[in-house]
């Protein structure tokens, strides 16, 4: 038999019921829409958070430093990651449980009924900090190596904290007192992207820390540039604390690659079930629906075999009816899909994105569960003896 | 001395029931060429069984049948569906035409399966519909015709390929006088062109037309 005779025939016996081959074809084709708009949309969402991750998560990174017998990041140690191509801005800081509530006084007392003592975090810090916190000096300046070096007792206070402690100019240079001892208030930090909780502490420079427990590095916050944060995660570590960087812990943003796959696998494993489910109910449909063509057809299949037709002939006929109806449903379902994709991104104005290979390998799926469901039709066809279809 | 067409020999048909139904007993029958025969017969005298034993349709349970000097009852389903589609066309009570297909698709249908090539088969088709004096209708659906000219397109049909044996089974069951004498004559006319005809009736009308008769009571076939 020509394989043009057999597509004719089968094309054949599916136009000559074409309203019964056309609802056939529509479970097929909800499957195939289902499986194009779940892929097509997840891609496409995936992207779009992708695209919505903002600067500040995706180009922040903090590593934090345990406590060991000896320390294993010292202050100075931080100029090493600053170095690193990619980094944009890094600080130290030194927080301990026991500096977390401290009483602070200011010595601007104006008014005998107002209280003036404030418990406030006090933490430590390397001079980089405005920086590092994205944020920048209202009032004064922050300390520098210069302080740190002559062990100046001097202090930033936060936007908050300095609203706490009544101080809002530093032209008069105010001093806070921390326990008995007396510092300089030689700077306001505020507006802060990164760390907001800072806005309550007061900020001493590293030796000045040390008397409150805040002489060891416990954490250092590092800014990046975009697309760098997961290289300087990796390099870090080694840098602040080589022979030690296993020790350290490194607090990455998510990667992008690594988000919108997660995206793509919550939605996929949710709607491709669906899909999936769709599909087999599609599948079932043409295999239920082919074996009753079949059935109706016993005369035409003992006329087809006393006219010479093998049973493979007969199997091959209804095999291809049913793949050709798969076929059909798989490409309506797939050009189905990309349209719902296309009118859901105009609608929500996102970018649509979709794997152009779906375009090929749907209606293949298509095919495959048409082919699939005909088997058994085909069998029965085939089994049929020429003396019984004929009878 | 050229072989018969069909030469059966000691055909026995039974089936599997408690005892066993014998449905052909032991039948020989020979027919040669362009021989025109019609087994006549009761229900249930065995004719369809008969039938679908020249036709190769279903298997005896012994016995020998040469067709065109082919042993068939020890070949193989495929080699019998090869040599059906080849050598033997059928001609049914009902027709059998596919409703959806033109006069000239189904005509051209009866070479889809051989090994004749597609090329030229729409030419052969029309020449069999002339043959049955259907060339005007070609592109004309079964349903949209009358039970003669259904029946000469499933003659045509039958015709393509030029097989060795025309076999009938009740073909003007379903027809009325006039058409009936139509399609006899169309026998008779194939007749002297040289094709071997085997009717299945049990119309005496149909079976005064042909050449031979035999008749087929209880399995047991005899010459009349």
């Amino acid at each position: 038999m020509h394989p043009r005779d057999l597509l004719n025939e089968a094309v054949a016996g599916l136009l000559a019921r074409p309203v019964r081959s056309a609802l056939t074809t529509l479970g097929t084709v909800l499957g195939i829409t289902t499986l194009v708009v779940t892929l097509g949309v997840a891609a496409t969402a995936g992207d779009q958070i992708v695209g919505r991750f903002d600067e500040l998560t995706a180009t922040s990174l903090t590593v934090e430093v345990p406590e060991h017998p000896f320390p294993l990041v010292e202050w100075a140690d931080v100029s090493r990651v600053t170095r690193l191509r990619g980094v944009v801005s890094a600080a130290a800081l030194a927080e301990s449980e026991q500096s977390a509530n401290l009483v602070v006084r200011s010595n601007d007392v104006v008014d005998p009924a107002r209280v003036t003592d404030q418990t406030l975090t006090v933490l430590s810090s390397s001079p980089g900090l405005p920086a590092a916190v994205k944020g920048r000096m209202i009032e004064g300046r922050y300390f520098d190596a210069g302080h740190i070096a002559r062990g100046d007792k001097v202090v930033v206070l936060g936007r908050h904290a300095a609203e706490l402690l009544g101080i809002t100019r530093l032209t008069r240079a105010p001093a806070v007192f921390i326990g008995t001892q007396a510092y300089t208030v030689i700077g306001v930090l505020g507006d802060l992207e990164r760390e907001k909780s800072l806005a309550s502490a007061v900020i001493l420079p590293p030796a000045a820390g040390a008397r409150y427990g805040l002489g060891t590095v416990t954490r250092v916050l590092v800014n990046t540039g975009l697309g760098a944060a997961e290289l300087i995660a990796e390099q870090a570590p080694t840098a602040l604390s080589p022979g030690n960087e296993a020790l350290l812990q490194v607090i990455a943003p998510p990667s992008p690659t690594r988000a919108r796959d997660a995206v793509e696998g919550d939605v996929n494993a949710l709607f491709l079930i669906l899909g999936l489910v769709s599909l087999v109910v599609g599948a079932v449909g043409i295999a239920n629906v082919t074996l009753v063509t079949v059935m109706e057809r016993i005369a035409e299949i003992g006329l087809r075999r006393a006219l010479g037709a093998a049973r493979r002939h007969v199997a091959a006929q209804f095999l291809l009816e049913s793949t050709l109806t798969g076929l059909t449903g798989g490409v309506i379902g797939a050009s189905g899909g990309i349209v719902v994709i296309v009118v859901v991104c105009a609608v929500k104005q996102w970018t649509p994105v979709m794997d152009v290979r779906l375009a090929v390998l749907a209606p293949v799926a298509g095919a495959v569960v048409g082919l699939l469901a005909g088997l058994y039709p085909a069998l029965r066809a085939a089994r049929m003896e020429p003396v019984n279809a004929l009878r | 001395m050229p072989e018969p067409v069909i030469l059966l020999d000691d055909l026995t048909r039974e089936f599997p029931a408690d005892p066993p139904v014998r449905a052909l007993s032991a039948v020989s029958l020979r027919v040669e060429r362009s021989d025109y025969v019609a087994v006549v017969g009761p229900s249930g005298s065995g004719k369809s069984t008969l039938l679908n034993m020249l036709g190769l349709l279903d298997r005896p349970s012994g016995g020998s049948y040469r067709l065109d000097g082919i042993e068939t009852t020890t070949l193989d389903d495929g080699a019998r569906t090869t040599i059906r589609g080849s050598r033997i066309g059928f001609v049914f009570q009902s027709f059998h035409l596919l409703p959806h297909r033109s006069v000239l698709e189904n005509v051209m249908l009866a070479e889809v399966y051989g090994a004749a090539p597609r090329a030229g088969r729409r030419d052969r088709a029309m020449r069999a519909l002339e043959r049955v004096r259907l060339s005007h209708r070609v592109g004309f659906l079964p349903g949209t015709m009358s039970g003669g000219e259904r029946q000469r397109a499933a003659i045509a049909r039958a015709l393509m390929g030029e097989p060795s044996l025309l076999l009938c089974d009740e073909p003007t069951g379903n027809l009325d006088s006039r058409n009936t004498d139509a399609v006899l004559d169309l026998f008779d006319e194939l007749r002297a062109q040289g094709m071997t005809i085997v009717v299945i009736t049990h119309e005496s009308d149909v079976s005064d037309r042909a050449g031979r008769r035999v008749r087929i009571t209880d399995g047991t076939l005899t010459e009349e």
